[in-house]
Formats: structure tokens, C-alpha cells, sequence
């Protein structure tokens, strides 16, 4: 996996949606819409965000919790989709 | 003479056009025709009699949003029970205890659900269910249901639509209780025909009108979305799962099928301007965009009338007891110096209305008070609940009251709404008792006192929970989320935890929830 793409998404969660949380805490694995740590508002910040940092475009049918799920999911998705840190 | 009973308006407009296209599901590619729909709907309601369920039952529904969902409905209504339809995206434990409080007769669950919904159930002996299994896409799968069933037990005979009077209750929706519990608030046939017949008059649908489906069927804005196209012989779009909550989806999804009314709560459509990138081209078939649910910021209400501005745009207010009972055309252009949102507006001519004080005595016009309203649109009650209906309702000499909890202003038959009278707050048009929150979270052992305050900002609502931990320390406030999550409904989840050593509190020892305001 790509360390620094995802202590970007990692950074980019913890301070926009868990302000003062110990960063220890998120994992690269912990799921973050069945858990709701993101709800539907949060995760498409997120995808704004991620579109936005690593200029890919996301697709409406890609928004999917197989692609969203965690920061491991995330990036394997960026990097499906050729982005570069 | 109009139609008595909802499933009447799908009998008549299946005589009148049995060709036309009732319901389409976009996701799975699934439509019905009204014949099919009436068709397969009374196939379930013959194996709904089969399996022993008749008039005053309750049926419960723990369904995907799908062409399924709307044939349950109907056969349920057709066999002259009430419809009790679950979030099957909420936590198994608070379906099986909705259904386990209105004692369903009988279940219709997807496959998906069925095993821990029924496990959690404590009712003995468990009600009898029918399994909905998601085959291929494109195929409907409660016919294949009845189908399987057909060939296990036998074709159900036909029967005919069980006779309901318009006191029946219709369906029971369950929203946030204050005690920890969600209460069902039970609806009758008359309740919900009262609203449908208004919006024939207000909205003059036409059968070649396209509407939307955004609401859950758990929801009561889907009310309209349900019976109004049905009633029109006009098609229905429904919007379910992921898509609702994908605007970039639903904006192709509006430009594709040329949707020309579309019902939700401002904060979707202020998600199809700011995250589905929605142009005047998107939108250009739009002919009316129905909101309720919550406040329109006007900042985002004008935005999109900037952008769809061939759309007359209505305000719809009333709170699930009632349904809608009072309404807003917003003029347009709005002014670029309003900021005041926009009235809930004038009285839907099924309801009268009072605006009363504390102590239950008339207050003079433009002097703020309770909105308490009677009518036809007036809940049967609060299941199984007769000290909280009791509550609910004003009785004095003039009649019995429901008091909505609404405190609003009323100027010249033009009611604004000025806030809450309880702990009761909407949240992208959801409504939550912040009650119910706490309750949820005095389960987790590591907390030992908490309270939940919402805080409105541009946005919309946020929800924070101020919290003291058993060990002095802050807790995790991932393990926080993922225990809220797993103890309610998503859209109940907290937006922030904020750790106290301890909360503050009255002189009578009491959560001081002003002083928490303050520390916003």
C-alpha cells in the first residue's frame, strides 16, 4: 500500500471528522460507514476531498462501501484509478 | 365518489390504463405496469389471508426500497391490515422490537435481515415470513416469492380486496421516542386519502408526470410519493439505497428519465447543488419541487430557484401525526437580501387550527404559541400507548387537540415557525428525540453521564454529546461512533463527542443544558 497516500486519507479523516481523537486509534483498516464514523454527508466530503487532493474523478457508481470502507480500500481504489500522491 | 381506502387508487387507475407505467426501479431495472402491480398485489393479499392475516392486523415490512416494497404495501392494505415498515439499514434489535410492539401478524423481510431480525424477536411463537430473495437484476423478486410459495403450499385462492372502513388504520410508522423506545404512530386510510385528495387539488398531477421517491417507505413524506402517482396514473421513481444518497446519481437519474416533480427534505436538494453538480439542463423537466422535513436555509433555497427557476417550489409542513398541514408557495424571484426563512404558510383546508398558550388559552395573532391543530389528517393515536396519546392531544371545550410541539406565529392565516417546545429536533429531516440518544448511550459502560444538545449552523442541525467517562479519562471516539452506530439508526449518531470531567448542572441537580449551550 501506499504509506504516504494513505496517511494523507488518515490526517484528512481524523481532522475533518474526529477532531482530538488519538490518531492511534484509526487504523488503516477500521471500517468507516458500517461503523458510522462517516455518514452519507461525511463520506461525500471525503470523495470531494479525494477528488480534489489527488485529481481523479470518482464516479457516482463507484461511491460503494467496497471502495470506501476503510483507508486500506481507499487507496487500492486512488490507485486503481492511476492517482498519484 | 373518490375513493375511501388507499388501495382504491390503484384499482381505479389500473382500470384506466393498465398499460401505463406505475413504478420503476432504476438500481435493479425493475418497473411494473399498473396491471402487474394490481395483479401481483392481489397475489400477496390472497397468500397473506392464506397465512391467516385479515382485517385489523399489522403486517411488518423490512424491505429494500424496490418495485417489492410497493407491491407489499398494497397487498398488506389490500387484505385490510396495516403496513409496519422498518430502516432494514437500522439495527435488527429496534425492527424486532417495532414488530414486536404492534405485534405484526406477519413478516415480508428480505433475506438479507431475516435471520437476525427474527432472532432478536422475543415474541413467541415468531410470526410467519415471507423470504425475499434478490435474484438477478431485473427480476421481480416478491413475484418469484409467491411463485415458490405457490408451488410449496398450493395457489392461495383469489379472494377479493378485504372491505376497510376509512377508520382503519393504514400504516404505522415508528419515529424517536423520548423514553429510549421508538413509538408508532397509527394512520388510517382516511388520515392519509384527506392528504392525498388535497395534493390532487393543490398539485393537479397529470398521468404523464414523473415523480420522485426519495423518502424511505419508514419516512412519512413517502405518504405522497407512494398514493399521489398512483392515485394520477402517473409513474413513480424510486431513489433507494445507495443512489439516495449519491447526488451525482440522482442528478443523472433526473436529467435521464425527465422527472417533473420531485418531493424531499432540503438537505438533499441542497446536496444535488453542492455535490451532484445539478445545472438548469439536469433539472429543465422539473415542473414542482415539494420540501419538507426541515428549515431551507434561503441561501440555499435561492441558489436553487437561480438554477431550476421554471419549478414552483411549495414549503410542506406538518409532523408525522398529521402529515402535511400547512403548505408554502415560495414567490419567486427571492430577494437577494432575504435571510429569514420562509413561513410553514397556510392551512391545509382538511385541518383547523389554534395557536394556544401554556396553559392551553388562545393567544392573540402575532403572538407566539403552540400550533395545535384537528382534522381529517389527525392520527388514529400512538400504538399501545394511551397515557402518550392522552398527552398528545389538547381536550378542552372546543374539541380534542393534536399539539404538534410546534411554537409558531400567526399573522393573517400565515403561521412561521419559530421553534421547539421539547427536546425534539430534525435533523436532515429526520425526526430524533435527543432523549433517545442518551438512553442509547447510558449502554456503554465506559460512560457515566451524558446529554445531547443540538446546534443549528448554516449547514443545517448538529448533534453533540457532552459526556463524563466512569474512568475520568476521554474515550475513543472511534469505539464511540461504532457503539452509537451499533445501538441506533445512522442518522441518531452523534456528529461530535465532547468529553467532561463532569457535566454541569441546575440547583435541583439536574443536566444543565443551557450551561452546555454556552460551551458551543
Amino acid at each position: 500500500m501506499n504509506t504516504s497516500m494513505a496517511a494523507t486519507v488518515h490526517d484528512f479523516i481524523l481532522s475533518e471528522f474526529l477532531p482530538g481523537e488519538d490518531p492511534a486509534t484509526l487504523g488503516f483498516d477500521t471500517e468507516l460507514i458500517s461503523s458510522g464514523i462517516l455518514d452519507s454527508l461525511a463520506t461525500l466530503k471525503l470523495v470531494a476531498f479525494l477528488e480534489d487532493r489527488f485529481g481523479v474523478a470518482i464516479a457516482p457508481h463507484e461511491l460503494t462501501p467496497e471502495n470506501l470502507d476503510s483507508i486500506t480500500t481507499i487507496v487500492a481504489f486512488l490507485q486503481g484509478k492511476g492517482a498519484r500522491d | 365518489m373518490a375513493p375511501q381506502n388507499l388501495h382504491d387508487y390503484l384499482i381505479a387507475s389500473a382500470a384506466r390504463g393498465p398499460q401505463q407505467v406505475a413504478v420503476v426501479d432504476p438500481t435493479r431495472g425493475t418497473s411494473l405496469s399498473f396491471a402487474a402491480l394490481e395483479q401481483l398485489s392481489a397475489r400477496l393479499r390472497a397468500r397473506l389471508r392464506a397465512l391467516g392475516v385479515g382485517a385489523g392486523d399489522r403486517v411488518g415490512l423490512c424491505l429494500e426500497k424496490s418495485v417489492d416494497a410497493v407491491v407489499a404495501i398494497f397487498g398488506i392494505l389490500r387484505v385490510g391490515a396495516a403496513y409496519v415498515p422498518v430502516d432494514p439499514t437500522a439495527p435488527p434489535e429496534r425492527a424486532a422490537f417495532i414488530f414486536g410492539d404492534c405485534r405484526v401478524r406477519a413478516l415480508i423481510i428480505e433475506r438479507a435481515h431475516a435471520a437476525a431480525v427474527t432472532a432478536a424477536m422475543t415474541s413467541s411463537p415468531a410470526p410467519p415470513c415471507l423470504v425475499i430473495d434478490r435474484g438477478n437484476t431485473g427480476d421481480v423478486a416478491i413475484a418469484a416469492c409467491l411463485d415458490r410459495l405457490d408451488e410449496e403450499a398450493g395457489a392461495a385462492p383469489a379472494g377479493r380486496d378485504e372491505t376497510v372502513v376509512a377508520d382503519a388504520p393504514a400504516y404505522i410508522l415508528y419515529t424517536s421516542g423520548s423514553t429510549g423506545h421508538p413509538k408508532g404512530v397509527v394512520l388510517s386510510h382516511a388520515n392519509a386519502t384527506s392528504f392525498v385528495d388535497w395534493c390532487s387539488q393543490a398539485f393537479a398531477p397529470r398521468p404523464e408526470d414523473r415523480f420522485s421517491s426519495h423518502a424511505p417507505f419508514h419516512f412519512d413524506l413517502s405518504i405522497l410519493d407512494l398514493f399521489l402517482p398512483i392515485k394520477h396514473g402517473a409513474c413513480l421513481f424510486l431513489i433507494g439505497g445507495a443512489m439516495s444518497k449519491n447526488p451525482a446519481a440522482m442528478v443523472d437519474l433526473l436529467r435521464e428519465q425527465g422527472l417533473t416533480v420531485w418531493y424531499s427534505t432540503p438537505s438533499v436538494l441542497t446536496l444535488l447543488m453542492e455535490h451532484g453538480r445539478l445545472t438548469a439542463a439536469d433539472g429543465a423537466s422539473l415542473r414542482l419541487i415539494l420540501f419538507a422535513g426541515e428549515v431551507f436555509p434561503v441561501k440555499h433555497l435561492r441558489h436553487l430557484t437561480q438554477r431550476l427557476p421554471q419549478a414552483r417550489y411549495v414549503n410542506l409542513y406538518g409532523p408525522t401525526e398529521t402529515n402535511v398541514c400547512t403548505y408554502y408557495e415560495i414567490p419567486l424571484p427571492i430577494p437577494e437580501d432575504r435571510s429569514q426563512p420562509y413561513p410553514i404558510g397556510h392551512l391545509c383546508p382538511q385541518f383547523e387550527a389554534r395557536v394556544v398558550d401554556a396553559a392551553g388559552q388562545d393567544v392573540t395573532a402575532g403572538t407566539e404559541g403552540e400550533l395545535v391543530v384537528r382534522g381529517a389528517g389527525v392520527m388514529l393515536g400512538y400504538w399501545n400507548l394511551p397515557e402518550r396519546t392522552r398527552d398528545a392531544f389538547l381536550t378542552d371545550s372546543r374539541g380534542r387537540w393534536y399539539r404538534t410541539g410546534d411554537i409558531v406565529v400567526e399573522e393573517g392565516g400565515v403561521y412561521r415557525y419559530v421553534g421547539r417546545r421539547d427536546r425534539m429536533v430534525k435533523r436532515r429531516g429526520y425526526r430524533i428525540e435527543l432523549g433517545e440518544i442518551e438512553a442509547a448511550l447510558y449502554r456503554h459502560d465506559g460512560i457515566h453521564e451524558v446529554a445531547t444538545i443540538a446546534v443549528s449552523n448554516e449547514d443545517g442541525v448538529e448533534i453533540r454529546a457532552f459526556y463524563a467517562s466512569t474512568s475520568g479519562a476521554p474515550l475513543s471516539l472511534v469505539e464511540l461512533k461504532q457503539f452509537s452506530a451499533r445501538a441506533l439508526p445512522l442518522y441518531m449518531v452523534p456528529d461530535r463527542f465532547v468529553h467532561r470531567p463532569a457535566l454541569p448542572k441546575t440547583s435541583t441537580d439536574k443536566i444543565d443544558y443551557e450551561a452546555l449551550k454556552e460551551l458551543c
